[in-house]
């Protein structure tokens, strides 16, 4: 599929709140395919812009699962299996003495599958990204909070979409090249 | 936490000065990377850090030509500086996650301005008492032979042994701890990528920063993936020095066998822990002038958690010499009197001195809030913590059950050597992270400020 040459119109404002308030009411107009840039995480924005399933969680839960059973599966398979050591006459498989190995390898697989996924559905990292393109953009990583309409949204039209976003009082209105 | 006398919300002092913006909270804190010359004091400071890292490279060096003979350690006290270097550098560390995850998760928003260089404080801690196991090893460069890999001796390690648990339990906290630390991070790596006038630091930050943009979707996973992991890591903190303690506790040496240990380990890891904070908050916010950031409420905060812990530490203490008595068990009482009698007394005279009477001068307001006396008190501890270490190590192996095999540990200068390398060590990895990196988080102080809650 042939991309459009513009990859969207971006809306800059001063503060959390205008953003919140933007993207509810460009969510409200109809489009669908929009998103918004903050310096830090403001609440109830990933709603505003129509964003509920964060996968995160079953990710990090599947991680941990496989840590602590692999872990406890590798000690049950080398001290029963592979390698059984009388010690003191205790059974191979102690199952009280393989707990700790268990609990951190679920912690170990849980916090890496945690950070890596969401890394991976963030589709991070990504050096290059078009928004980047815009030289306000630099701002958005300081105290700007932009909202963008993808040119892919299918009520997008470089005319009227740019009347709507300055509709919403933003500071400025910028064509996103792609 | 109990608070000894807690005033009122009212008079409590601020988490930031009133009167800074989005744009000068990230103008300050990036200022002291980006633009603020190197300083001659930088260079002296991060010189003798330098110096007695090259000190623990010679000492090292000459350790794995030469062996363990060059320590003091013999048998009955074959663990000896190393094994209580490990506990004191691990402990250490303790208190990073303990700011970063668990007073994230019980939202204690103060954390927020001393989170960053704690957590670097914990990565460098471990990094320094990783060192002291794999230097006792003897053969050091088998170090992987303590991981299971699949190898042609057809050996495997042995998983009833609390030894591998602490394997497993100091590599998941490191990894966990440079993660944490490294993902917390990256939006401020991008905000440096955006501010940097010098291209090649806007390359490195930009790499770094893997391209992040401030998404509301990315903010979103990205603070679900990072309350997940500050959940995962409280536990795995707890369980770090527990496992630590289990390596002591699990052994029949008098002194060592008892229940009490878990706790009593973390307590003291916390209690160390905030030591260092504040021995490395208060230069810290002198020098960079970050006084707004970091202010009286936090010393105060950190003080009173050095308080608590403080106190749990005693209460180990006191149960360690009951039971010495209460057990009837003449070995465990020969331990507690040859604490107070025998030829290590004078340090356990000093170790009560440090741990126990000096710190409860926190009681009164004025010493808590003054960043002199609490760096003071804060280096009292550090050694008192030390010197628990060692007398936990040493003097419970010194005399155990037959007068046969009891001994004496005299640490030689290498002991010392790298002792000190590990404190350069440690000290010079720190210089370098202000120097290079954001050492409060920025996008964490901006959430700090009124004007980021959203108005309905």
């Amino acid at each position: 599929m042939k991309r459009a040459p513009v990859y969207g119109l971006m809306a800059e404002f001063d503060s959390p709140t205008a953003l919140v308030e933007a993207a509810e009411k460009t969510r409200d107009a109809g489009f669908k395919k929009i998103d918004a840039y903050s310096p830090f995480p403001v609440e109830g924005l990933a709603e505003a812009i129509g964003f509920h399933h964060d996968l995160v969680p079953l990710v990090c839960l599947i991680g941990g699962l496989c840590g602590g059973i692999g872990g406890y599966l590798l000690q049950y398979w080398i001290n029963v299996w592979s390698y059984p050591v009388n010690i003191g006459g205790k059974p191979y498989h102690s199952w009280p003495a393989f707990i700790v190995v268990t609990f951190e390898m679920t912690i170990l697989f849980g916090g890496l599958s945690a950070v890596f996924g969401m890394l991976a559905l963030n589709g991070l990292p990504m050096p290059y990204h078009p928004v980047f393109n815009v030289p306000r953009f630099a701002f958005a990583s300081k105290d700007r909070f932009f909202l963008i309409v993808f040119s892919t949204d299918p009520k997008y039209d470089a005319a009227s979409t740019r009347v709507f976003l300055e509709g919403l009082h933003p500071k400025s209105v910028a064509e996103v090249p792609d | 936490m109990a608070e000894p006398t807690p005033p009122p919300a009212t008079q409590r002092a601020p988490v930031i000065e009133p009167g800074h913006t989005f744009g000068s909270v990230t103008d300050q804190i990036s200022s002291i990377v980006l633009t603020r010359p190197t300083s001659n004091g930088w260079f002296v400071g991060f010189g003798i850090a330098f110096l007695l890292t090259m000190m623990l490279l010679y000492a090292a060096g000459y350790l794995f030509l030469k062996g363990v003979g060059i320590w003091g350690i013999t048998i009955p006290i074959a663990w000896g500086f190393a094994i209580v270097n490990f506990v004191w550098w691990i402990g250490i560390g303790h208190a990073g996650t303990l700011i970063s995850a668990i007073l994230l998760l019980l939202r204690q928003s103060w954390r927020n301005s001393i989170n960053r260089f704690a957590e670097a404080m914990t990565l460098f801690a471990v990094a320094c008492a990783g060192m002291f196991p794999i230097f006792h090893l003897g053969r050091p460069w088998l170090a992987y032979w303590l991981f299971p890999y699949p190898n042609t001796m057809q050996y495997w390690p042995q998983f009833r042994s609390p030894l591998v648990w602490d394997v497993f339990a100091v590599s998941t906290y490191a990894t966990i701890s440079a993660v944490f630390w490294f993902i917390g991070l990256v939006p401020d790596l991008a905000t440096l990528r955006d501010r940097s006038e010098n291209r090649a630091a806007k390359i490195i930050y930009g790499i770094l920063s893997l391209g992040w943009r401030g998404s509301a979707r990315h903010w979103h996973r990205y603070e679900t993936a990072y309350l997940l992991l500050a959940g995962l890591a409280t536990p795995l903190v707890l369980s770090v020095h527990t496992v630590v303690s289990f390596d002591f506790a699990i052994g029949i040496v008098p002194g060592w066998h008892t229940t009490i240990f878990p706790p009593y380990f973390v307590a003291g890891a916390i209690y160390s822990g905030f030591a260092m904070v504040l021995m490395l908050a208060i230069p810290i916010r002198k020098i960079y002038g970050l006084e707004d950031f970091i202010t009286e409420r936090h010393l105060q905060n950190s003080a009173k958690v050095m308080l608590a812990t403080g106190l749990i530490v005693a209460y180990g203490y006191i149960i360690e010499g009951f039971m010495g008595w209460y057990s009837g068990n003449r070995y465990d009482a020969y331990t507690i009197w040859n604490r107070f009698h025998g030829p290590y007394a004078f340090w356990y005279w000093s170790l009560l001195i440090c741990n126990l009477i000096i710190p409860q001068v926190l009681w009164i307001r004025k010493l808590r809030s003054s960043p002199f006396w609490l760096f003071l008190i804060s280096f009292d501890v550090l050694v008192g913590m030390w010197l628990e270490r060692f007398i936990i190590v040493v003097v419970s192996l010194q005399r155990d059950f037959l007068t046969s095999s009891w001994g004496m540990y005299y640490p030689t200068r290498w002991d010392w050597a790298i002792f000190i390398g590990t404190i350069g060590f440690f000290l010079a990895c720190m210089f370098l992270f202000v120097r290079l990196l954001p050492m409060i988080s920025i996008f964490e102080m901006r959430t700090l400020l009124p004007e980021a809650e959203v108005k309905e």
